[in-house]
């Protein structure tokens, strides 16, 4: 029986409490980011926001998670039910298991595997499983072109996703997401693969519907596209899962190209300040990026969407990550094997 | 160990089960649904035999991309079911006739070590232990020097490919509008905006 605790149970229970110090505040901070998406959208349009609900508004949205909550769960009679009501499960656990490999801290990282760059790349790839499925078994017409939008649009912007990650991965030698944020001490790749970081970015937008590519839920023209049939707790579980996205997103591009937990240079009153709280200071600054997207830019043409990906970001993709090859030889700067 | 076996046995009949109901399914979206699930679960057998990078590849090609295309495709058809399932008998025999030769040419392969031990030493490369190397770095040390041309020529495949669809559905119809972005985008306030007078019951 010694064995077993000691083999099994320990270290199970073990990875159970890190799975709960990683997702709670993952989820907790949904809610502020919500509150945060809001009150900058409000400042923007010279509103004043939500200020009721607690001091300066704080708990408007756990307020209004407990009132929508609290509502009846409706699935519509053409509904196929199985399958309506994985889709929001689907996509919730899919945002949050990506979680697992991002690195907050050198060494704070749930599962630090080899291959954590390829394992975001699968996880976000399969995010349109949980759209599609939810378009196609809701039996509306709304939700389904909705979901046939998405789909169009996530495959499409995967593939330049792809070539950028690529072009980092041949700088870097490795797929392990630490080693992908050490090889960055000293130069954010922000700097040297710029294009590629603003590819990287805007993909990310549309990666996640967020404006100015949320034509799945274009509320003008889709009602709310593929949400449409959807109600309170699974509704709740696909609002999660866009916003514990966007951080995920956000925290990629942090690994991928402004360092990670690094400081922005390593003298003294930057390096005091521990590598975590550069880490979620860099989310917060990308998410307000989203936000000020948001508030800023006007909702992309179908058409225009199909050509920025398929026409501009795929080709100039494929030539940097040539390009980063050929200069990784040419100039000897091929990293070493470690 | 225990865990490992379970971890096994669970992922292994699952995708038996889902296998046997991607045929058995009522509903072809369903079947896509519990191809995908096949899918990702042998993605967890890759797993526990320690090939992470072949594991994250199935689930980002096939999951993500392949299966993203049949689900995309099956649910725009509009099938009648009952027709679909009138075909089952007469092709069962051919659907059979393969599932055999996939069979017996695994068997062919899988043997081929134990019978005549020369045959790996001439087609296999010497792979090292998992510990040494990542399996990334490996499969790239064999895939890019051992077999260069034999990759090359399945991207040329794959190539000709991609034109071929191309060539096959490109029709050019007269009468369409195309969008061009520059011109769009080239336009200016002069050229698009005009402020006339209009006098009362004159019109423009």
């Amino acid at each position: 029986m010694g064995n077993f605790w000691t083999g099994y149970l320990e270290p199970g229970l073990w990875i159970v409490a890190q799975i709960l110090v990683m997702i709670l505040p993952v989820a907790v901070s949904v809610a502020f980011i919500v509150y945060a998406e809001r009150k900058i959208l409000a400042l923007m349009s010279l509103r004043r926001g939500p200020n009721i609900v607690g001091p300066f508004g704080l708990f408007q949205s756990f307020a209004d998670f407990i009132k929508i909550f609290f509502k009846e769960t409706i699935i519509p009679t053409g509904a196929n039910k199985v399958v309506f009501l994985a889709a929001p499960i689907i996509t919730f656990v899919l945002a949050m298991i990506a979680w697992a490999v991002i690195p907050f801290g050198p060494g704070l990282v749930v599962a630090d595997i080899n291959v954590g760059v390829l394992y975001l790349f699968a996880i976000s790839s399969m995010g349109v499983y949980g759209i599609v499925m939810a378009g196609w078994a809701s039996n509306s017409r709304y939700a389904f072109l909705g979901a046939m939008r998405s789909a169009a649009q996530m495959v499409s912007y995967e593939v330049s996703m792809g070539f950028v990650i690529v072009s980092v991965l041949l700088v870097v030698g490795s797929l392990n997401l630490s080693a992908i944020v050490e090889a960055q001490r000293g130069l954010w790749f922000a700097i040297p693969l710029l294009p590629m970081f603003v590819i990287f970015f805007i993909s990310t937008l549309a990666e996640t519907n967020r404006h100015p590519f949320d034509l799945p839920e274009a509320e003008s023209e889709l009602v709310a596209g593929y949400q449409v049939e959807y109600s309170s707790v699974s509704f709740v579980l696909f609002f999660l899962a866009e916003y514990a996205n966007m951080a995920l997103m956000s925290g990629i591009t942090t690994i991928l190209f402004l360092g990670g937990w690094l400081p922005p240079l390593d003298i003294a009153p930057f390096n005091w300040i521990p590598g975590t709280i550069w880490f979620v200071l860099k989310i917060c600054l990308l998410l307000f990026v989203f936000v000020w997207v948001r508030a800023t830019l006007p909702r992309y043409r179908y058409d225009q969407l199909m050509r920025l990906g398929w026409k501009v970001f795929l080709p100039v993709s494929l030539i940097w990550v040539v390009l980063t090859a050929g200069a990784l030889v040419a100039f000897g700067w091929l990293p070493t094997k470690g | 160990m225990i865990v490992q076996a379970i971890a096994f046995y669970l992922f292994a009949a699952i995708i038996i089960a889902s296998a046997v109901m991607v045929i058995a399914a009522r509903n072809p979206v369903h079947s896509v649904l519990f191809l995908i699930l096949a899918f990702f679960n042998a993605a967890g057998l890759f797993v526990l035999v320690g090939a992470e990078f072949l594991a994250m590849i199935m689930v980002i090609v096939y999951v993500g991309a392949v299966a993203v295309l049949f689900l995309f495709v099956v649910m725009m058809l509009d099938i009648n079911f009952v027709e679909l399932r009138q075909g089952f008998l007469n092709y069962l025999p051919v659907g059979a006739l393969i599932g055999l030769i996939l069979m017996i040419e695994l068997i062919f392969v899988l043997t081929a070590g134990t019978v005549t031990p020369v045959v790996p030493a001439a087609t296999g490369a010497p792979i090292p232990a998992i510990g040494q190397v990542t399996n990334t770095e490996a499969l790239g040390a064999v895939l890019y020097t051992r077999y260069i041309y034999l990759f090359q020529a399945s991207g040329m495949i794959l190539f000709v490919a991609m034109i071929g669809a191309i060539v096959l559905t490109l029709r050019s119809r007269d009468g369409v509008r195309r969008q061009d972005a520059g011109k769009q985008t080239g336009r200016t306030r002069a050229e698009s905006v005009e402020v006339r007078k209009v006098a009362p019951g004159g019109g423009v």
